[in-house]
């Protein structure tokens, strides 16, 4: 069972929608997106001269299908090295995809050439998570929000200082600071210049990665409250990435959860949180330490043994199987199709089905996904 | 040891200042706390607030110059630790107090093996020969859940993930059988998963061992589990002082609730908004010594909070805080909670909402 991929339905170009309501169009359709590192090893040269005798392949995304739609926060989240920040960066090829597509209105930005996919970036826009790193401290702030608007041409002179003095006040800067540099600012109002840059070009669609991960705590709701004041104002569409699970349920209205390359489970923020299928979700979800003592009192946490294993070359099957308390046999051999579990709820795991959703409750050594695995929305 | 019961450790007044070219910074500026034997204190703060430079002080890892311990007293067993040589200090550090830092890689040492880390500190303090060291390095790492300990006991850092070198810091830090162990952001620099196994072994070899645990961090979550006490530090000063569970249930400091609410709630609702406390954290070196450090952010400002330095209001036998109006916040607090619990759906979160006035322009 390794070639099933998408279910079929979709005819021509677009495939068919994963969620949610019906007769809604996707922003942005993920299929079968892959993003693969090499390594290298393996040739003969290799042996020759004691490099590693197996090529090593970072499968950094490895088969990923979702969808975004319009107004939405899609939450990504996963521990590090699972690859949320690969795909983020993949959408906007800012990291080249080796294989799928990412289809933008029906476009498959993954095949543009370089400069026809300049032209998309203008609707494509990225919120970096150091806000150290990610502005140029020879730039002024007038510069860096200055310099997409002068790129696409939007506005120059005088009009463009106005839409620059414009930006920074939307996103909660005082427009005197318009010609300082970024190492005046604190690392907030840094964040909040990235964004300002960003949206300066009017986009319809901001990948986020770790915005407020690097802020202080009572920076990171200003930054969060910002972005969704954002989103209701401008109608944006957000893929929200964090290791952050406190903030993701916050920001997000449906959430994505990745494991070594794999979406393992997508549902609506509430219901990953309250209600998780896939061991490694309910694992994470369980983790999270939460701000009330009562409640971390009388808590069940499952804590998992061991490390998350090395992307290179990862686990056979399911690519939890080492870590997962429920595994058995057949989770080592099949990589579990992303199936709907309930409606619009998908888990990555062979031993629950839509007859038995839940893990507790089935036999053990039973793996009902095999028999009756339900719409399969990817591999 | 020396007294059986009462306090470990007692800090009194502590200041310490850094000279800078901005001025004289007071990162630590008179604060006071006592720890119990088998307690576990967390001392939360953001960025700045001095959290790291108390723990600094307490083992006497301040770099003088620029940083100097200006006043204050720090009474381990009974002793003042100001007092003590560089050598009688060197004595306590690492045999009676353990340390575990944030950041596992750069706090051991790349070139050496993991057991020659963990030897050198039982034959240094507990004058164990080689092979007593090494097998104890090899139980320490048992203990700490690293698998296959005999075998992986002579690897280097390097060879080891983020949380397994946490687990060896750790190990380190308790070879000797510490009185006190202080960790600072100890799983920060973690993922979600390998944080819960770490928190877990503190938690275990606490209960195990009878070991007082300082906690310092800004995840509020980390120290709710974790903690009997918790201080709550702002530019330098403790704003707020209580057990865990009324600290949470009753906060009686502005700061505190601020920060309480702008944490994502479990079971918040979609679509609302994160309480915000609006502004910036204020900048040390420049600090009005005649106003409340807080004043500029806060949602109960007062005139008299930007002339007078707020007092530390006693609440009750056990709760502090630092606030002109805190005996208020306090009784506020207990009138939310009490409707909270009344089985009000209304969240903390929300009730506040209106009083708050920090939403974002």
């Amino acid at each position: 069972m390794s070639t099933q991929g998408i279910e079929a339905g979709g005819t021509g170009n677009m495939p068919p929608t994963l969620m949610p309501e019906a007769g809604a169009e996707p922003l942005i359709a993920i299929r079968e997106l892959k993003v693969h590192f090499d390594l290298g090893g393996g040739t003969a040269w290799d042996k020759l001269v004691g490099g590693s005798p197996v090529k090593r392949v970072v499968k950094a995304v490895d088969g990923v299908s979702i969808d975004i739609f319009p107004g939405e926060t899609l939450g990504l989240v996963g521990e590090s090295g699972c690859g949320k920040s690969t795909l983020g960066r993949a959408i906007l090829r800012l990291t080249e995809p080796t294989s799928g597509q990412v289809l933008f209105r029906g476009e498959n930005l993954a095949l543009l050439s370089e400069r026809r996919m300049r032209q998309y970036r203008r609707n494509l826009q990225m919120i970096f998570q150091d806000p150290y790193a990610s502005l140029n401290p020879r730039m002024t702030v007038s510069q860096i929000i200055g310099e997409p608007l002068d790129t696409f041409g939007l506005a120059r002179g005088r009009e463009g200082e106005a839409r620059i003095r414009e930006l920074m006040e939307t996103v909660g800067l005082s427009p005197r600071f318009i010609k300082r540099y970024p190492h005046e600012f604190s690392g907030g109002q840094r964040q909040r210049i990235g964004i300002a840059r960003a949206l300066a070009v009017d986009p319809d669609f901001i990948v986020a990665d770790e915005p407020i991960s690097a802020l202080d705590v009572s920076i990171q709701a200003q930054i969060m409250n910002l972005m969704a004041r954002l989103q209701r104002e401008r109608n944006l569409t957000y893929l929200f990435i964090s290791h952050d699970l406190r903030a993701i349920r916050h920001v997000s209205d449906r959430v994505a959860v990745m494991y070594l390359g794999k979406l393992v489970e997508i549902a609506d923020a509430r219901v990953v949180y309250d209600d998780p299928l896939m061991p490694y979700t309910k694992a994470l979800i369980s983790a999270v330490p939460l701000p009330d003592p009562e409640l971390e009192a009388t808590r069940q946490r499952i804590v998992l043994q061991g490390d998350v294993p090395s992307p290179i070359n990862p686990p056979s099957g399911c690519r939890f199987h080492t870590r997962c308390p429920w595994a058995i046999q057949a989770c080592k051999d099949v990589v579990p199709p992303l199936t709907e579990i309930r409606p619009n709820h998908f888990a990555a795991c062979i031993r629950i089905s839509p007859d038995q959703p839940d893990i507790e409750q089935v036999a053990p050594g039973d793996a009902p996904g095999l028999r009756n695995p339900g719409r399969i929305i990817a591999q | 040891m020396s007294s059986q019961n009462g306090n470990l450790l007692s800090v009194k007044d502590l200041r310490t200042y850094f000279e800078t070219e901005d001025g004289t910074v007071r990162a630590v500026d008179g604060i006071s706390f006592d720890l119990e034997r088998g307690e576990t204190l967390g001392i939360v703060g953001e960025s700045g607030s001095g959290k790291s430079v108390t723990n600094l002080s307490v083992m006497r890892l301040i770099p003088e110059p620029p940083g100097r311990i200006v006043s204050g007293e720090i009474i381990f067993h009974g002793q003042d630790i100001l007092t003590l040589s560089p050598e009688e200090m060197r004595q306590i550090r690492g045999k009676q107090i353990g340390m575990i830092f944030q950041d596992p890689m750069t706090s051991l040492n790349p070139f050496m093996r993991i057991s020659k880390q963990l030897m050198e500190i039982t034959q240094l303090h507990l004058g164990y020969d080689k092979d007593q060291a090494y097998r104890h390095a090899i139980k320490m790492l048992d203990t700490v859940g690293i698998p296959d300990a005999e075998a992986r006991v002579d690897s280097y850092p390097h060879e080891f993930s983020g949380g397994m070198r946490q687990r060896v810091m750790i190990a380190m830090a308790l070879s000797c059988e510490p009185e006190l162990l202080i960790a600072d952001e100890p799983t920060t620099a973690l993922d979600v998963t390998i944080q819960a196994q770490i928190l877990e072994l503190i938690k275990n070899l606490k209960r195990d061992t009878g070991t007082s645990v300082i906690l310092i961090t800004h995840d509020l979550g980390v120290v709710a589990g974790m903690s009997d006490h918790i201080i709550v530090m702002y530019a330098g000063k403790v704003f707020e002082q209580s057990p865990t569970r009324e600290l949470f249930a009753q906060p009686g400091n502005p700061y505190t609730k601020g920060l309480l609410k702008s944490v994502p709630d479990p079971a918040h609702e979609h679509g609302r908004e994160l309480y915000q406390i609006p502004g910036l954290p204020p900048d040390v070196a420049h600090l009005p010594p005649n106003q409340c450090p807080f004043a500029e952010r806060c949602y109960r400002v007062e005139d008299i909070c930007r002339r007078e330095f707020p007092p530390f209001v006693k609440l009750n036998d056990e709760h502090f805080s630092l606030c002109h109006f805190a005996g208020e916040v306090y009784a506020q607090s207990r009138v939310e909670s009490d409707a909270k619990t009344a089985g009000a759906n209304r969240r903390v979160a929300g009730t506040e909402a209106s009083t708050g006035g920090g939403t974002q322009r």
